[in-house]
């Protein structure tokens, strides 16, 4: 007769990493796959419901929206666009190395990772201070007084301004999408902190390393986020 | 009261073709309910458990599911049809109806006439006219409901709804607040005085000196400088507003509007939310400067400007003449 | 079956016995006493949700307003709602007997995600945790919509703690839906095929993936209009550009599937126990499993049927009522079906069948009169009277309450191990279902009459029918006091309970009542279909029922 007791340690023999209600490694990882998918599923429609008011606006505001888009600094954003790209590209790399059984080069590129995502918070301080400054946030200080886009052509008394009240709808959007974005950015990096602790102390090996793979999944998000992001806010009306 | 216990009155032509498609419903819905009830008794008497008696494992039959599908979606459609058509006649007002501006806020119900009469919570009405609720909201969203005509519509800040109704009973009928809408909101009721149509001629002239609601508009319309711009001659940095209301307006980005009551507000109030094409957009807001009652009679004023040169008043209520 | 893990001084272990003490419970990872926690928790709440109507038809007595001010009654019908919605009807079934009954249904040892599922709990409750906040602070009134302005311009009450213990409950359901998926994906004994899952299985997969897909949309608005209080966005404010119409958009389009989350694993609870008190497989288990998938897919286009007289264009307003009509297909379905599965059947009346009974016959006045709701010409006058608030009642009291209760009758021998008094059983069921026709019935005569819903004081003509459906809701509070109190007397007091005292088909019932910690004594492999009632022995008399294993 045995006790589950028993049972457990069995497992724990096999493989450290299988948790006791799992039949098999295998099991494991897929659950944990397919779990990180959901919550993807559910940041998607998160972010869903900004990006919907977002379109309502844009479409009833157009030129307002347009206006107030090319007050942000473009070379800021495009720069953390590149930032982020790369930090994508860092959190493959360390997957990389992890399967190859390359611990200080997970380790590496774990932390290569974070950097860049602190760089990207930074460069978005930087953009928030500016906004600030500007009277750009939404909320009593908000003074906006700013030509609709294409308007520098006509002479100086016909140009025609945005309407404020429509501009502040932007920034208030603008200020909550990618609040969001980087709160989850900031998230995001704890997450890889954790992770490379972790790593540093040997637990992920070609066998194991799951948890790496699912916080790659969530950082990729979080990426694709921002690219919408980038366009939906920065590049609208860039052309005129 | 005259009418039936356990039901609301019936006063006007909506509330018959309601009552017929609720009847026909509760109809429906109870002979449903008596044949499932009917079937589930005779089930668990029939079939309670006997010694010696099994159980017989039946898997199902596609057959049945079906059936029981198609038909009940079938006479749902018919509620959906029926309904539907209700639903239109409701959310289509008649061309020539009476007009009344509403104004709602916490917590009581303002109505202008277009005589320029004023009522707080009580509105008179004609028996058997075409009356047209022009309403908006001063605060948050309210709700204007008179169960005796069957008919509701939330009253919405920033823009204007619309309700019309055909009374067909003299007589004082409920009238509700029903969107909530804070601290008063069951206080925010009234009446609907509905009254022979002598009657109601009577009401409206006794109110004395009363300005009608365009000739109101027409003054505002001076004052706050509109009248510089929007002119019947080439000299105006506007459009000529006359006879436009209820017309296409093909607007400077291609799009195609109605010339609404919600139009001529939003033009007020966000003139560079639409602009008609040919014209620059020069025209400063009015937010803030105007209120809601103003509005109005600037609205009714614009409606009130006839075509130009077709001999056609454009609204029998109205009182301005195009501008020479 | 095989043999029991049996612990030195004898006793068998369970999960109720392997760990005595605060922390073994408050740190457990056991999805049985998850369960648990969320039945204390979630009863906690639906008491006081249940004060809260108390004090309603109390105050609604009277035309005239008695008992309390016009804004003391605002703020108990906004707290009777957001206490029952979101801390009881939500997370009712799926957290008490979702929790503890999917893993053993399906014969898996746990959920995917033990300690996530734990962390559902601690959600839940800092969400409560707020929701009292909010109630002891001063309440909040902006009606359980929210709706804007009124609640981000114009209401000075607790509107951001509320809004917060709400987005913090939302995650607890997120998390718990998540959880199920993957379990049911990827967790299923050997032999367990999705065409041999039971329905109540099916059912929490179909809320799940509501849970999951819809939850979200009504968190990032909650947080829009806290946002918007803060710091005076105009997102939804008309004076500064923004649109009210915008937030109830993206309120319905969560708060509408939220709804079907609400019944969806109730039904699966009928299912369960139809087929066992009628000793029969259930009639089209292909129907009723397509019946609550297309009843989960069709509920997330369904929405702008609250919206018909909120300003919408008429066109929209048709596309919304004839699919509101497509959603309702799927449920009519499902009554029909169980009432076939009696047809030819052997059925006994014990409490969990009653109340079966009971959840059909209600189940179906609430659903038809969803007809009559998503019928536009007869919404334009129904809408926002209490012939609304009868009809979801019935839905969700008639319907979610009683199936919950059925539930809890049924499978208490499996989750304390004791036998409930069935003569008590059998009162109680009698008491609610007629305190509930009294108290909700006369609702849908008062708003045809054109009684406005979140109504502090009415018109004279509206009083008698308020009378009846008060005295209705004093019987009713009688009836939900007996079985909390005689399931506690029972846990004493109560006969033992054998593994199966309903010799009820389903792999809950083939490990001991109560279960062991890892729920199985070896890994069971599932070789016969669902509800293999022709192959297993008539209920037992309560009398014969052996002493327990």
């Amino acid at each position: 007769m045995q006790t589950s007791q028993a049972a457990v340690d069995e497992h724990a023999h096999e493989n450290p990493a299988l948790l006791h209600h799992f039949a098999t490694a295998e099991q494991q990882k897929n659950a944990a796959g397919l779990g990180m998918w959901l919550f993807l599923a559910q940041e998607v429609m998160f972010f869903g419901g900004l990006f919907c008011a977002y379109l309502v606006y844009r479409y009833k505001y157009f030129g307002d929206f347009g206006s107030a888009s090319q007050q942000l600094d473009i070379r800021l954003g495009t720069t953390n666009t590149v930032v982020l790209i790369c930090s994508s590209l860092t959190v493959v790399l360390a997957i990389r190395a992890v399967q190859l059984g390359k611990r200080m080069a997970l380790v590496f590129w774990l932390l290569a990772t974070i950097l860049l995502g602190l760089a990207f918070l930074g460069i978005k301080a930087d953009e928030y201070a500016e906004k600030f400054e500007k009277h750009h946030v939404p909320g009593p200080s908000f003074n906006y007084h700013e030509l609709l886009p294409g308007q520098e052509k006509f002479p100086a008394a016909e140009r025609q301004y945005a309407n404020p009240h429509h501009a502040e709808m932007f920034f208030s959007l603008y200020f909550a999408m990618t609040g969001m974005h980087a709160l989850h950015m900031i998230i995001g990096v704890g997450l890889f902190g954790f992770l490379a602790y972790k790593a540093w102390r040997g637990k992920y090996t070609p066998k194991y390393y799951t948890p790496i793979e699912n916080a790659g999944l969530y950082w990729h998000f979080v990426d694709i986020v921002w690219i919408y992001l980038f366009g939906l806010l920065y590049l609208i009306d860039r052309h005129r | 009261m005259g009418h039936l216990p356990f039901w609301p009155e019936s006063a006007s032509t909506n509330a018959g073709n309601v009552d017929a498609l609720y009847i026909f419903l509760l109809l429906v819905s109870g002979i449903m309910t008596m044949l499932i009830f009917t079937v589930l008794t005779v089930f668990a008497v029939r079939f309670r458990k006997r010694r010696g008696q099994r159980a017989v494992q039946i898997e199902g039959s596609n057959q049945l599911e079906l059936t029981w599908s198609i038909i009940p979606f079938c006479v749902m459609m018919v509620f959906f049809i029926w309904g539907a058509v209700i639903y239109f006649q409701e959310r289509t007002p008649p061309q020539d109806a009476d007009e009344v501006y509403t104004v709602a806020k916490q917590w009581m119900w303002k109505f202008e006439h277009k005589g320029g009469q004023r009522e707080i919570n009580e509105l008179h009405v004609p028996v058997g006219r075409d009356v047209k609720m022009i309403m908006t909201s001063q605060d948050v969203i309210h709700s204007f409901f008179v169960p005796a005509f069957r008919l509701k519509q939330d009253v919405l800040p920033g823009r204007y709804t619309t309700l019309w109704f055909h009374a067909t009973k003299p007589g004082t009928y409920h009238l509700f607040c029903s969107q909530y809408c804070g601290t008063q909101h069951s206080g925010m009721v009234g009446w609907v005085v509905v009254m022979e149509p002598r009657d109601y001629e009577a009401w409206m002239s006794a109110g004395g000196g009363n300005q009608p609601l365009a000739v109101t508009g027409e003054k505002l319309f001076s004052e706050l400088g509109c009248v510089t711009c929007h002119r019947s001659d080439t000299q105006g940095r506007g459009p000529d507003l006359a006879g436009v209301f209820g017309k296409s307006v093909l607007l400077e980005d291609g799009r195609t509007v109605i010339a609404d009551e919600n139009y001529v507000r939003e033009s007020i109030l966000e003139p560079a939310a639409k602009i008609v094409r040919g014209f620059k957009p020069v025209m400063p807001t009015f937010q803030g400067q105007v209120s809601d009652e103003q509005l109005n009679a600037l609205v009714d004023y614009v409606k009130s400007l006839a075509r130009p040169q077709s001999g056609q008043p454009g609204n029998t209520n109205g009182v301005a003449t195009p501008q020479p | 079956m095989a043999t029991a893990v049996v612990s030195d001084s004898g006793e068998r272990e369970t999960y109720l016995n392997s760990g005595y003490g605060l922390k073994s419970w408050l740190l457990t990872v056991d999805h049985k006493r998850i369960a648990l926690l969320y039945l204390m928790s979630i009863t906690f709440f639906f008491f006081i949700g249940g004060f809260f109507a108390l004090l309603i038809r109390l105050e609604l007595l009277t035309p005239g307003g008695g008992l309390v001010q016009s804004d003391t009654y605002n703020k108990l019908f906004t707290m009777h709602g957001q206490v029952m919605v979101f801390f009881f009807v939500i997370p009712g079934v799926p957290a008490v007997l979702g929790n503890f009954l999917i893993p053993l249904m399906i014969g898996a040892k746990d959920l995917a995600f033990p300690r996530i599922n734990l962390l559902s709990w601690y959600l839940y409750v800092i969400g409560g945790i707020l929701m009292i906040y909010t109630i002891l602070n001063g309440g909040v009134d902006t009606g359980w919509t929210f709706y804007t302005p009124l609640s981000t311009e114009f209401l000075k009450t607790n509107v951001i703690s509320a809004a917060l213990g709400v987005f913090v409950a939302g995650f607890s359901s997120i998390l718990t839906g998540l959880n199920f998926i993957v379990t049911i994906h990827r967790m299923r004994a050997p032999g367990m095929t999705w065409n041999r899952l039971p329905l109540f299985v099916w059912a929490h997969y179909a809320t799940s993936i509501i849970q999951v897909l819809g939850t979200p949309v009504v968190a990032i608005t909650i947080v829009l209009v806290a946002l918007e209080r803060l710091f005076h966005l105009g997102v939804f404010n008309p004076a500064l550009g923004g649109d009210p119409l915008l937030f109830q958009h993206l309120f319905w389009f969560y708060s509408h599937p939220a709804v079907y989350i609400m019944i969806l694993p109730s039904m699966g609870i009928v299912s369960e126990i139809v087929c066992c008190f009628s000793r029969k497989r259930i009639f089209g288990y292909k129907a009723m499993t397509l019946a609550v998938v297309g009843i989960a897919v069709i509920g997330f286009l369904v929405w702008a049927h609250h919206m018909f007289v909120a300003g919408i264009s008429l066109y929209a307003a048709l596309i919304f009522s004839l699919l509101s009509y497509f959603v309702a297909v799927p449920s009519a379905i499902k009554v029909f079906n169980w009432t076939a599965t009696m047809y030819k059947g052997s059925i006994t009346y014990q409490t969990p069948m009653l109340y079966a009974f009971g959840f059909i016959g209600l189940f179906t006045i609430g659903g038809l009169t969803g007809l009559f709701l998503a019928c536009l010409g007869m919404d334009v006058h129904v809408h926002d009277t209490y012939f609304v608030i009868a009809h979801f009642h019935y839905i969700m009291v008639g319907g979610m309450v009683m199936a919950y209760l059925g539930g809890m009758h049924f499978w208490w021998p499996k989750i304390s191990g004791r036998m409930y008094p069935e003569g008590w059983g059998k009162l109680a069921a009698l008491i609610v279902f007629i305190g509930f026709n009294l108290t909700f019935f006369p609702q849908f005569i008062l708003g045809y009459m054109g009684m406005p819903r979140r109504y502090h004081m009415y018109p004279p003509e509206f009083q008698i029918l308020n009378v009846l459906s008060t005295a209705g809701a004093t019987i009713l509070a009688v009836g939900y006091l007996l079985p909390m109190i005689y399931f506690t007397w029972s846990m004493r007091y109560g006969d033992p309970a054998p593994s199966n005292p309903w010799n009820a088909a389903g792999l809950e019932w083939q490990t001991h009542s109560p279960p062991p910690t890892f729920n199985f004594d070896e890994q069971p492999v599932v070789t016969w279909e669902a509800y293999n009632y022709d192959e297993m022995d008539e209920i037992p008399e309560i009398r014969e029922v052996p002493v327990a294993n």
